[in-house]
């Protein structure tokens, strides 16, 4: 069998020797469609940065494909991984078009240029995005949509196994945001593994086959979506009562406030 | 653009406080590239005005490619290697040479000892503005004066304690290319070259470290090895500036911005036609500076982009403050 695609374990990682992720021990295997749930400040953030190598972890390790991402260099991490952040810089002068190209870095020897291939893998890229008409945008011209769009052009233009993603849905509206997980379930059929950090617990009820809840920097539960998602366990990882029913349509659990009485 | 460079060194031939009749600059034109006896046109034109000719564009060329590096790299519309404090890292660095007489041991030591100045101020200044928490365009610019007012003083104690050197400092420190000739353009041009192929080589990475550092890290980019390179490479090509013309500022800062409103923010590009912006912009701004005052007086060139410069100046930081 082979390795998974995701090996966390026993990490460690926070700011400032400060721990926010304390001692996380997660496997995910390929082809699996995950959703990392959890309130503010329970380490979601964090252990995107993690997982992409941008944060140095404390102590413990995380495998992406069988090997420790901190023996590889940041060119191999990027052929592995491809990351949308949940918020993007103030770009202004970038054309849309070099943006999705940025994501064929890795691929790109240091005197060379960008090949055939990698402008064909761009121009699929932002055609399963639909933003193919928006390439010679600048990016300050871009709605917070479109830039979006752009940015998870440049993530699939990675061309990864693996695919990370942090509140990627926050700035879109609902019909963006059925666009982006429509899309995100596709590319999974095909063989993407998908890791989203999620606000929308239903979205996510929705889409994702396996849940995964942070609190206070530790896993809170972990497991299938529809063996997860129950009352309780809503209640206690919140601390505020929810109830939970099934989608009409879908038959997904979802999840309801209950002011409290 | 790059028709407008010979056309411009070409009529800059016939500026210059020697009256020559055009007719005789053109001659003696002619007689450099056929090997003429020397005359004494010749060697005006050759020697005083096509040498400092060359000089004020590779300095002009040279500030303004780092100018554009440093505010692409620092993300700060307002960073150049003047008001970093960079020119005046390199000028220290200079002035040091001067003062203790390395430069007795050949002029070759000048560049070098600008260039171990420039390094010196940059590690100070991003130190700098590291403690107060990023590189925001006002902590830096600050940092810059902090660094520039600190190393004028220290350029001060170097002319007080060493009275012979104070001439050669005072005349080489403020900016200007009077006296000087080809054996300057030799004595920039490795440094420059080598800078210039270091950030031409990096302006892929430069282009996607506008992302910020983590998401250039996610695309893959060795950020720490891309930043340090593209500092070394902009830190070389301010000593190779500063050490044959002293300080100068304001070219690194506007040509780029210029640049980029014509064409775009692509790095390669970008530098490019920044040098061939900032050449032509200082060649002129030498013109001007070695003619427009009367009975063969000159004008450090330093003030004439000093006088265009600061205006422009305040437009970005007003426009910055607008955005």
């Amino acid at each position: 069998m082979s390795a998974p695609m995701i090996e966390i374990t026993d990490l460690t990682a926070g700011y400032k020797g400060v721990p926010v992720l304390r001692g996380i021990t997660l496997t995910i295997q390929a082809g699996e469609f995950t959703g990392v749930l959890g309130p503010n400040g329970s380490g979601k953030t964090t252990l995107i940065r993690a997982l992409s190598g941008v944060l140095k972890t404390d102590s413990g390790t995380i495998r992406i494909a069988g090997r420790d991402i901190s023996e590889m260099s940041a060119k191999t991490r990027a052929r592995h991984c491809a990351t949308v952040a949940q918020n993007n810089p103030g770009l202004s002068g970038v054309r849309a078009l070099s943006l999705v190209l940025m994501g064929r870095y890795p691929y790109v020897s240091f005197l060379g240029g960008y090949s055939r291939q990698d402008h064909a893998c761009v121009h699929e890229a932002m055609t399963e995005t639909s933003c193919l008409h928006l390439g010679h945008r600048r990016a300050e011209a871009l709605s917070g949509g479109e830039l979006q769009r752009v940015i998870t052009a440049k993530a699939l233009a990675q061309d990864t196994s693996l695919l990370l993603l942090d509140e990627a849905a926050s700035n879109l509206d609902v019909a963006r945001t059925m666009d982006l997980y429509e899309l995100l379930k596709a590319k999974n059929a095909s063989g993407l593994t998908v890791l989203t950090v999620a606000h929308d617990l239903n979205l996510a009820a929705i889409y994702c086959q396996r849940l995964v809840f942070l609190k206070n920097g530790s896993v809170a539960a972990d497991g299938p979506t529809r063996e997860i998602f129950t009352s309780q366990t809503l209640s206690e990882i919140y601390e505020t009562p929810l109830a939970v029913a099934e989608h009409p349509i879908t038959g997904a659990p979802q999840a309801y406030l209950v002011p409290r009485a | 653009m790059a028709a407008a460079v010979p056309l411009s060194v070409y009529a800059a031939l016939f500026f210059g406080s020697y009256p020559l009749p055009a007719d005789a600059i053109n001659d003696a034109i002619r007689a450099m590239f056929s090997g003429q006896a020397e005359t004494q046109a010749l060697v005006i034109v050759r020697d005083i005005r096509l040498s400092r000719i060359l000089l004020s564009f590779l300095t002009g060329a040279a500030l303004a490619m780092s100018g554009g590096v440093f505010q692409g790299l620092l993300r700060n519309p307002l960073a150049d290697p003047f008001t970093l404090g960079i020119s005046s890292g390199a000028a220290c660095g200079a002035a040091l040479a001067l003062g203790l007489g390395w430069t007795a041991a050949g002029l070759s030591t000048l560049p070098l000892a600008a260039l171990g100045g420039a390094f010196a101020a940059m590690i100070l200044v991003l130190a700098m503005s590291r403690l107060t928490g990023d590189f925001s365009r006002e902590s830096l610019v600050l940092g810059g004066i902090v660094v520039s007012t600190f190393l004028g003083a220290f350029i001060a104690l170097i002319k007080s304690l060493n009275e012979e050197s104070v001439a050669a400092i005072v005349f080489w420190i403020m900016g200007s290319f009077q006296g000087r000739g080809f054996e300057h353009v030799g004595l920039m041009l490795p440094y420059m070259a080598a800078g210039c192929l270091l950030i031409l080589l990096l302006a892929r990475e430069l282009d996607i470290l506008s992302l910020g550092t983590e998401q250039a890290a996610q695309v893959g980019v060795s950020v720490g090895r891309a930043r340090i390179g593209l500092l070394v490479g902009a830190g070389m090509l301010t000593a190779a500036a500063v050490s044959v013309s002293g300080i100068i500022g304001f070219v690194g800062l506007v040509v780029p911005h210029l640049v980029r409103m014509l064409i775009g923010h692509e790095s390669r590009p970008l530098i490019l036609f920044s040098a061939l912006g900032g050449g032509i912009l200082l060649l002129w701004s030498d013109v001007l500076a070695r003619t427009i005052l009367s009975h063969g007086a000159e004008l450090p060139v330093g003030v004439v982009t000093a006088l265009f410069g600061g205006p422009f100046f305040c437009l970005i930081l007003a426009r910055g403050r607008r955005a």
